[in-house]
């Protein structure tokens, strides 16, 4: 393992602006392991998330936006809710996930490609339309719709709709859309 | 007036940001201002001697010291014009480093409010007068509230010096925590063994009163003088009878009273003595659990007391007690961790407090000193200590480290190896705070000895499964989560301010912190002072301690007495109110609004008149502001003086 | 029974694949006095893609809905879903921060205040009837049935948005099901995480997770899953073949609503609570409750 020099591995201003977009304080931090001990994504994690928190704190902005764990998490709270410092760590676990895409780092491409298909089913219908959403994952992924089994199950119980349900003003919603990236 | 002014630099503290010789050079232009300069350190041997030179050399009759804040070195400025022969009330302090060199950067700014600030006192010294104390006498007897080991310590401390002692402990019991320990750390030697004897010390000592089952009701008075009320509650048993004999325990048919001494492992009878060793070893009825005082039946324990101790119809009794000081040692309460829902917050039987673990492992305890699991009576074999349960955490209000519970789960997990040797224990922690003597090389020997694994991180969660408990922590050296499953969970319960803690300070009018532990009166200099005259701490009340500091702490809270009452006087403070007969027109408003009851009405020439015992009154000056007439002044703080003040800043 | 009327937020998987909730949560609601007036024209708030790619996206998706209930005449708004609750009242926190809310009333072009109250249906019915009043409603109490609540890693955390029961052990589906009769078992994952987002895309996580949920609720003795989470019940239900394939299980156990069994429980028919829609067939589980009504039926 090499060593690091510690001015070398400090990206700049990574911290501050993670602390910025996510408000909160991640000087608080002090390595308990709490959020990893109770992740329910950690098995799976390439970087637990603690670890995580402290390469935050060490700017190791590149390690930290190419990780895979951001894209694993499944944002269900346990970390925030048992952070003995009050960190909202799933909201940080967000505010990575912004960055990387911005930065053209993103670890798990699939996980991407089925949000971004299910934000332009949004954008378009103005509510999400499940059939067509998994179309477009397929077509993005180029793999086969790895869900084939349930289709007739979920076509059989009514559950799949083969038309979309489009609200009355998607021009609201497309506008919603078209605002947000001209401000981005 | 012939005044003098001294600027201090403080070294760089005031003169790196304020032009000291420029304060010394505008002062000399205020009236009566005969002599002004600048000093390096005016509370230094040389500074104090320049300060008297010039008194000599330019008859000088008032000082002015622009320093530091009088709560810091009043007393040293006055003694230093004292010795060159002044009034030590013809003095006055102008505070430019707290209140400008420290909190200003601007050196110009600064430099003219420091002016202002010595124009400021020079104007009030000018209408300084002499002022001497009288002198009182001191009760040499003294209060211990807390019968832990540091109120033990302080009690015994006083006691062998030969002062007269009052203990007031809450339980019926002195002892305080030490007393559930099975062995303490880092020697592992039996806690009763060596608190035993103390106890029966405090129990047989001539100078001693121990009054338990008692609380400090009201406080009054002042230091030398303190007259305090104590609530005795009702124990339903008459001690000067009851022998301690415990047939009455044998035979009571409640057996549902709350076990407090064991740390509700169990329960216990409704008149209980709570353990062999107990002092005074007298039996205490719990009125909420005994069948007669509830349903008016029963009544086995009279029938069967040899000395018709038994009295039903008891009721609290409040003693009037008169000392000349006070020691606060009421310790410290554990940290309910029932607020940790992840922890079970009190639905698992087998996640059980240190504390409680405390009172399974001692042979004295309701399991006879075998460890068990309280769900089904079994043997654990794979045992999880969680450290910082309570402690270090934010989210619920304690950033703090308690201090002393890394010690104790090292201790616990050595002699869970003594009793169960085909144990594993498992300690989960964040750091280990191990500061002490022996300390760390104890810890050390609960992992290389007695096989401890440590594990570094905070458990997520614990959760039940097939009957022992899945612990969800984390391996933060290893860098992943870890499980282990356990038979028992021990959770290490942090520290947190004695129960009813700031009522009793409020009492006491002594500061506390916001965790409601004791305020001392300085963090280094006066660790076991308060800020009230006479009142002193010892143990843990001031904040989480373990055994060899608590009695440290008691025995320097009883040096402090015995050099208080080595003298037979007090000198009382002259800053007193006073009140000016021909302008005192008797309407008594200031007896009624003075929170001391300083005030007498008396009579003089047939008018009714105020009068102001000087003893009794604090100097607060509420009188002052109450009186229509302005007849009642406080000495050193008078209309006139402040008055002067206000025009010294605002000319205009 | 008083009625109180709120702007209804159905959610996305409510017109689809959790369709049987909508449908059961209306009929509960009725059956209770809480009027639902559907929030016209509503959006989907994005979900997790949503607040996963950008906040400030996200809380205009949501904002829109907002402003949308603000001007009709309700005492709040509701919604079945907790992801959907979580997205809304997050934003709605967030737009007190004056920037904050300046750049998302920018975006969707129309003034929002985010001054009402927001909640889960499961809040809003539990505040409108304790389960006392509502153990007085029920026809054909849950005898013999027992159940373990699943409340789903969202439903109440984290507490400072959520502000609704315990945030590791919360009660109120516990209260709500012992009310009609059911058995409920002290279950230790109520609030686990069982993967439902990655279903699509890492489904060995999910059987993992969803697994051991499923593992403890049949060591315990369950006869159902009691869910309120759209994506709990889907992952637990429709995938349940899927988890038993991976990992080698034979559970056969039914993941109801608990709307569903509390309209049961207040004599809806088992056809009105769409018991068909379920993957796993609860058939079996539905005959423990005592019924004399089906027992008619059969004769
Ligand atoms: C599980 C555990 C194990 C420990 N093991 C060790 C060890 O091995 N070695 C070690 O050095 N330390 C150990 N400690 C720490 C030890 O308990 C404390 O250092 C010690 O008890 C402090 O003594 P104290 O007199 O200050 O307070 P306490 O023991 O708390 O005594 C205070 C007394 O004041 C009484 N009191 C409280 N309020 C009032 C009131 N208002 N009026 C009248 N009386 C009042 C209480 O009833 C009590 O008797 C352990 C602590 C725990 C929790
Ligand atoms: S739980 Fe909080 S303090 Fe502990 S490691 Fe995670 S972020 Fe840091
Ligand atoms: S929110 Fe994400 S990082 Fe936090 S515990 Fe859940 S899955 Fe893990
Ligand atoms: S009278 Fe009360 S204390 Fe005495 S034996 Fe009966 S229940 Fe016990
Ligand atoms: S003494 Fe140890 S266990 Fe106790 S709070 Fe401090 S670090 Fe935690």
């Amino acid at each position: 393992m090499p060593t690091k020099t510690v001015p070398d591995r400090n990206d700049g201003n990574f911290l501050q602006e993670v602390q910025q977009a996510s408000e909160q304080n991640l000087t608080r931090c002090y390595q308990c392991g709490n959020c990893t001990a109770g992740c329910p994504l950690s098995f799976a994690y390439d970087i637990p998330v603690n670890k995580l928190m402290r390469m935050l704190q060490a700017g190791e902005k590149h390690a930290v936006l190419s990780s895979r764990a951001i894209w694993l998490c499944a944002s269900c709270e346990t970390c925030t809710t048992r952070c003995p410092n009050e960190i909202d760590v799933a909201r940080i676990m967000d505010v990575l996930r912004h960055m990387a895409r911005r930065e053209g780092l993103v670890a798990e491409a699939p996980v991407r490609h089925l949000w971004d298909a299910f934000l332009t089913s949004v954008e378009k219908h103005g509510r999400v339309f499940e059939v067509g959403m998994m179309a477009n994952f397929v077509k993005r992924t180029g793999r086969f719709w790895t869900d084939a089994d349930l289709a007739p199950v979920a076509l059989g119980k009514g559950k799949l709709g083969l038309r979309p349900h489009c609200i009355e003003h998607q021009d609201e919603v497309q506008r919603i859309f078209a605002r947000f990236r001209e401000q981005a | 007036m012939n005044i003098g002014v001294f600027v201090c630099h403080c070294g760089s503290n005031i003169a790196g940001t304020v032009d000291t010789e420029q304060v010394a050079q505008a002062a000399r232009s205020f009236p009566e201002v005969a002599f002004a300069t600048d000093t390096m350190y005016a509370c230094s041997e040389p500074g104090q001697a320049g300060i008297i030179d010039a008194i000599r050399e330019y008859g000088l009759d008032g000082v002015v010291v622009a320093s530091c804040t009088p709560r810091m070195h009043e007393a040293t400025f006055r003694k230093t014009i004292g010795r060159a022969g002044l009034n030590t009330y013809l003095f006055e302090m102008a505070n430019i480093r707290e209140h400008v060199s420290w909190i200003g950067k601007d050196k110009e700014a600064n430099t003219n409010k420091a002016i202002d600030l010595v124009q400021i006192a020079v104007e009030k010294l000018r209408r300084n007068t002499a002022l001497f104390s009288s002198e009182f006498e001191i009760n040499k007897r003294v209060m211990v509230i807390g019968g832990g080991v540091a109120g033990i310590q302080a009690a015994l401390d006083c006691a062998d010096g030969g002062l007269e002692v009052v203990l007031v402990e809450r339980e019926s019991t002195i002892g305080g925590k030490m007393a559930k320990l099975d062995k303490t750390f880092p020697t592992v030697d039996c806690s009763s063994c060596i608190l035993g004897p103390r106890m029966v010390d405090i129990a047989q000592h001539p100078n001693i009163t121990l009054h338990a089952m008692a609380e400090v009701e009201s406080v009054d008075g002042f230091v030398g003088n303190f007259d305090v009320k104590v609530r005795k509650k009702a124990t339903y048993v008459d001690w000067e009878a009851c022998t301690g004999c415990g047939q009455c325990m044998e035979k009571c048919p409640s057996r549902k009273a709350e076990d407090r001494f064991n740390e509700h492992v169990g329960t216990t009878t409704a008149i209980n003595i709570p353990f062999p060793q107990a002092i005074p070893k007298k039996a205490v009825i719990d009125p909420g659990a005994c069948i007669m005082l509830t349903k008016g039946k029963c009544g086995a324990c009279a029938k069967l007391c040899p000395t018709q101790a038994i009295r039903f119809e008891q009721e609290d009794t409040v003693v009037q007690e008169q000392v000349g000081a006070i020691i606060a040692a009421t310790g410290y309460d554990l940290f309910d961790f029932t607020l940790y829902g992840e922890y079970g917050g009190g639905r698992y039987p087998d996640v059980v407090t240190s504390m409680q673990y405390e009172r399974m492992l001692s042979a004295s305890g309701p399991t006879g000193g075998h460890l068990v699991r309280p769900s089904d009576g079994k043997e654990p074999k794979d045992i999880v200590f969680i450290q910082c349960v309570g402690s270090r955490d934010h989210s619920v209000n304690r950033p703090y480290c308690s201090g002393f519970c890394c010690m104790y789960t090292a201790k616990q997990t050595i002699l869970t190896k003594d009793h169960i040797p085909d144990s594993q224990s498992y300690v989960f922690y964040m750091d280990i705070r191990s500061p002490g003597k022996l300390y760390d090389e104890f810890t050390r020997r609960a992992m290389e000895e007695y096989g401890a694994k440590y594990i570094r991180g905070r458990v997520s969660t614990i959760q039940p499964r097939n009957g022992r408990y899945v612990v969800k922590g984390a391996d933060t050296l290893m860098g992943s989560p870890v499980e282990i499953e356990a038979d028992l969970v021990v959770l290490a319960v942090g520290a947190e301010a004695s129960r009813g803690a700031g009522a009793l300070a409020e009492k006491l009018r002594i500061s506390y912190d916001g965790y409601g532990f004791f305020m001392e009166g300085h963090p280094k200099l006066k660790p076991v002072e308060t800020n009230t005259a006479g009142v002193y701490l010892a143990g843990s009340c001031q904040g989480p301690k373990d055994i060899p500091s608590s009695v440290a702490q008691g025995s320097a809270a009883a040096s402090k007495v015995q050099a208080l009452f080595s003298r037979d006087k007090l000198a009382s403070d002259p800053q007193v109110s006073s009140v000016a007969l021909q302008r005192c027109v008797g309407c008594a408003k200031c007896a009624s609004t003075c929170p001391f009851g300083a005030i007498e009405m008396t009579e003089f020439r047939g008018m009714p008149k105020a009068s102001v015992v000087e003893t009794v009154c604090q100097g607060c000056g509420v009188c002052a502001v109450t009186c229509p007439q302005g007849a009642i002044q406080l000495q050193h703080f008078t209309d006139n003086q402040i008055l002067a003040e206000v025009n010294a800043l605002c000319p205009y | 029974m008083s009625v109180t009327q709120y702007a209804y937020y159905p959610g996305c998987s409510g017109m689809g694949s959790s369709i049987e909730y909508d449908i059961s949560t209306r009929a509960l609601c009725k059956s209770l006095g809480v009027e639902l007036l559907d929030i016209p024209d509503w959006n989907c708030c994005g979900s997790t893609p949503a607040h996963a790619s950008d906040h400030l996206l996200s809380a205009s998706l949501v904002a829109r809905n907002l402003a949308i209930a603000e001007s009709m005449d309700v005492a709040g708004i509701i919604t079945p879903c907790p992801s959907c609750l979580k997205n809304l009242k997050t934003t709605s926190l967030r737009m007190q921060r004056k920037a904050f809310h300046d750049k998302v009333e920018s975006i969707v072009e129309r003034p929002v205040r985010a001054d009402l109250p927001i909640k889960s249906v499961l809040q809003t019915v539990l505040e409108h009837c304790e389960p006392e009043a509502i153990a007085s409603h029920v026809s054909r109490p849950l005898k013999g049935l027992k159940v373990v609540p699943y409340y789903g890693c969202i439903m109440n955390r984290p507490p400072d948005v959520m502000t609704f029961d315990d945030p590791e052990n919360p009660t109120s589906l516990d209260r709500l099901m012992t009310a009609l009769g059911a058995e409920v078992l002290p279950f230790p994952h109520k609030v686990d995480c069982c993967g439902a987002s990655l279903g699509l895309v890492r489904r060995d996580l999910v059987t993992t997770l969803s697994g051991r949920i499923l593992d403890t609720a049949a060591a315990l003795g369950a006869h159902a899953i009691v869910a309120a989470c759209p994506m709990c019940q889907m992952n637990l239900d429709m995938r349940q073949s899927q988890i038993n394939r991976a990992n080698h299980t034979r559970h056969h156990m039914p993941v109801f609503y608990y709307t569903q069994l509390a309209g049961l429980a207040l004599g809806q028919s088992e056809s009105c609570l769409c018991m068909d829609k379920l993957c796993v067939n609860p058939a079996d589980t539905l005959r423990l409750v005592d019924c004399p009504a089906a027992e008619e039926r059969t004769r």
